[in-house]
């Protein structure tokens, strides 16, 4: 078995791997305790846990600035909390509360933050994909130089939409980085059992977009590759396409069995692979974090992710009234 | 033998045309497929080809002349040695129908008789406002251009709208005075351009979005109702959509199944959309403006045989229409008659034939589907007590539909008849001409119905 891959840590310093460390197991965390509200009956309907891809979204927005923005499927919680959004918000619309994102009427899978740039949260596989460029299509139409993150799995890279904006992208030289979030499976179905051609990002080429192959359990080359991007798309060189290699640990959603993956798969992946351990890794194995120093910061997430669930537990239902509010701006 | 060639028909509904130059002399000898005039459509100039060889014996219409009808002799091409007197206006004439449309046929929609506005009940404008008349096309792209003047963040996108100056002209001139930036041409790739005007929206434009047909919104209506009127809801108002879907909408002339559908009703039936579909110039005009300025997603259903149409229309620098108002076209005593866009043609002729025949029919012209203006439909069916809704689009689930069963839930006591509903009939558009017709709502239909409801 090969030992974990430890990345050129020469351009990183010891205060942005604590945050990264910091961030991606906020995500994991948030994500533990939400599996665990949904066991007790408090979160319904479908919910998309995050769990092992945390990386992918740390990494990409070390990579932005204010003013860039961010859309994605319903598998969304790790991008509002990688964007800055506030984990009570996230938790209470979870719950379908009032104190959540969307006062309770999206639910897990439709978010939304204009402050924070962050566009949702789509439920059609492959929908956001234009969104992302029409929101890139806004940017470059006001002459500013920001970029639209629009990311999408291995399940979405097979519908005709992601094409027919591959195409319109590249001919308008829209500023967006399609980010391809390859967790290897389409709900159930592998990549391979779906697609002859598994090197996603290689699709690209054929509409003239240039594209890459990354680690995406490492956040340092996630954080690399996205700094190249954008620098890609803010020149106004057009899109370009990041195929991250991720991999999920929990099933596709709660109510998932995973009956088309091994255990041992997943454990692989968990102890060779990932994305925290390896910055743990990092930091304790470079002498720049003691264990307590980890541990200080693992209380203090687990304190934001509590605080998070009871505020989450605690904010009422929308109002009646509601069901009658926002259908028209 | 002299043969006549006529005034072809170049566009599905083109009933007449200009003929903007002859590229010909009389005396001139013509191969067959050589270029021997412009003609200007509803849609395009065209360049008009020789069927067959011969001189030039007489050109019967000059250059210039304008409202030429389809089938008209333009011309008379003799063979060699013929005198170009021995051109019988009467001779049969086989061979000069045109490639591109069977000239043979009568023209494929009859063209409603022009009217001017009835006794002005309009409340959109203020009375003695002076007026201009307009097609129903100038009026669409006014609308556009003094809102695209008027905001920099209005743009228009869609297939064909910049460099061939729409496919039905509604955009002509518009690339010319805004630029690429701001009346895009995309590729044919209907989900794909919506879904980026959606976020485009989103990001703070204001998108046109113009369906070369409703028909073509079929790919794109996930990123129309999933995407653009659900997510101000799904986001507790955070994120509203302010685009305007627009394209002809509804049946145009012998285009067949595929071609040829009325959406309003399933678009209605969506909350978060606001669903437009005008019949005069002036509605056109006032109501796309307004749709323009409205924050959230606007269907706005245009008809291809209305483009042509002319109406007087408010010469104002600026008006708009508010949604959710009905117009009551032609007040009446017996029935009302509702119904929107194209089925206004038939409404406002079958109110005519009743006149005749005694019956007087109050007529009422929703304009928008969603918001409906309920209140006024409920007032006018309270005063006559029966009713006759009129659509172009399939009978199950229908406007229609819904109207009867508001009234039935609001006004069950008024009335004096069941709702009679006249829509389209419940087959997929058929190509032959009779067949056509047959499955379209007709004004004889109308007239039927509310007759039935006075039991007449």
């Amino acid at each position: 078995m090969a030992a974990r891959k430890t990345s050129d840590k020469s351009n990183v310093s010891k205060d942005e791997l604590l945050k990264f460390y910091r961030e991606m197991l906020l995500i994991r965390r948030f994500e533990e305790k939400a599996g665990q509200l949904y066991g007790m009956g408090l979160i319904g309907g479908f919910c998309h846990l995050y769990i092992g891809q945390e990386a992918v979204v740390v990494g990409l927005e070390a990579c932005t600035k204010d003013g860039d923005k961010r859309i994605t499927s319903y598998r969304d919680h790790g991008h509002m909390l990688a964007c800055g959004m506030d984990a009570k918000g996230v938790m209470a619309e979870l719950t379908g509360r009032i104190g959540g994102y969307s006062k309770g009427k999206g639910g897990s899978m439709h978010m939304f933050s204009k402050q924070r740039h962050f566009y949702g949260g789509h439920g059609i596989v492959g929908a956001q994909v234009p969104l992302g460029a029409g929101l890139a299509l806004s940017d470059k139409y006001k002459g500013n130089d920001n970029v639209t993150f629009a990311y999408f799995g291995d399940g979405a890279a097979n519908q005709g939409q992601v094409y027919e904006t591959y195409n319109m992208a590249e001919l308008w030289s829209l500023p967006v980085v399609f980010v391809i979030e390859n967790n290897q499976y389409a709900m159930g179905t592998s990549l391979k059992r779906s697609t002859k051609s598994t090197t996603l990002f290689g699709r690209g080429l054929a509409y003239g977009i240039s594209g890459e192959q990354v680690d995406g359990m490492d956040v340092l080359a996630v954080k690399a590759a996205g700094q190249k991007a954008v620098a890609h798309c803010r020149a106004g060189n057009g899109p370009y396409i990041l195929e991250m290699m991720t991999y999920r640990y929990r099933g596709h959603s709660m109510s998932d069995p995973a009956k088309y993956r091994t255990r041992e798969e997943v454990q692989k992946m968990k102890d060779e692979k990932d994305a925290i351990e390896h910055v743990r890794d990092l930091l304790i194995g470079g002498g720049l974090a003691s264990e307590d120093d980890l541990k200080s910061i693992d209380r203090d997430i687990k304190a934001i992710v509590n605080d998070s669930a009871e505020f989450a537990k605690e904010s009422p239902e929308p109002d009646v009234s509601e069901l009658w509010t926002d259908i028209y701006a | 033998m002299a043969t006549e060639i006529l005034m072809p028909a170049l566009s599905p509904t083109m009933e007449e045309g200009t003929l903007a130059k002859w590229l010909v002399k009389e005396g001139d000898k013509v191969k067959s497929g050589q270029i021997i005039a412009e003609i200007e459509t509803d849609k395009a100039t065209m360049e008009f080809e020789a069927v067959d060889e011969g001189t030039v014996g007489r050109i019967l219409v000059a250059e210039g002349t304008a409202g030429v009808k389809v089938n008209t002799p333009i011309a008379v091409l003799v063979e060699e040695g013929e005198s170009p007197a021995a051109s019988p206006a009467a001779a049969p004439a086989p061979a000069a129908a045109p490639p591109a449309a069977p000239v043979a046929a009568p023209p494929p929609v009859q063209a409603a008789p022009m009217r001017a506005v009835a006794p002005d009940t309009s409340p959109d404008w203020p009375a003695g406002t002076p007026m201009k008349t307009m097609t129903v096309r100038e009026a669409l792209r006014e609308a556009m251009a003094e809102e695209m003047r008027a905001n920099p963040n209005v743009m228009l996108m869609g297939e064909e709208v910049g460099e061939y100056q729409g496919a039905y002209k509604i955009s002509q001139g518009l690339l010319d005075e805004f630029g690429p930036r701001r009346v895009v041409d995309t590729p044919i790739t209907e989900i794909g351009f919506t879904g980026i005007a959606v976020g485009a929206a989103w990001g703070g434009l204001n998108p046109i979005v113009e369906f070369m047909t409703f028909n073509f919104a079929m790919q794109a209506i996930d990123h129309i109702i999933n995407s653009a009127a659900k997510t101000n809801y799904m986001s507790g108002g955070q994120l509203g959509c302010p685009i305007v879907f627009r394209g002809a909408n509804g049946a145009a002339a012998r285009v067949a199944a595929q071609h040829s559908q009325d959406f309003a009703a399933w678009y209605a039936a969506i909350p978060g959309l606001k669903v437009v579909m005008p019949y005069s110039a002036a509605d056109a005009k006032g109501l796309l403006k307004q749709a323009i300025r409205d924050p959230n997603p606007v269907i706005f259903l245009e008809n291809e045989i209305l483009y042509g149409r002319s109406f007087e229309v408010p010469d104002l620098p600026d008006f708009t229409i508010p949604f959710g108002k009905a117009r009551v076209w032609r007040e009446g005593t017996d029935a009302t008659i509702v119904s929107f866009g194209i089925g206004m043609g038939y409404a406002l002729e079958a109110a005519d034939k009743l006149a005749h025949e005694g019956i007087s029919a109050e007529v009422i012209d929703l304009r928008t589907l969603r918001p409906i203006d309920y209140d006024t439909v409920l007032a006018s069916v309270m005063k006559t007590n029966r009713c006759v809704t009129v659509e172009e689009g399939f009978p199950v689930g229908s406007i229609g539909n819904h109207l009867s069963a508001t009234i039935m839930e609001r006004a069950f006591d008024h009335l004096d008849a069941p709702v009679i509903n006249c829509a389209g009939k419940d087959v997929p558009m058929p190509y032959a001409a009779n067949l056509e017709k047959l499955a379209l709502v007709t004004t004889a239909d109308v007239v039927a119905a509310v007759k039935s409801v006075c039991y007449r």
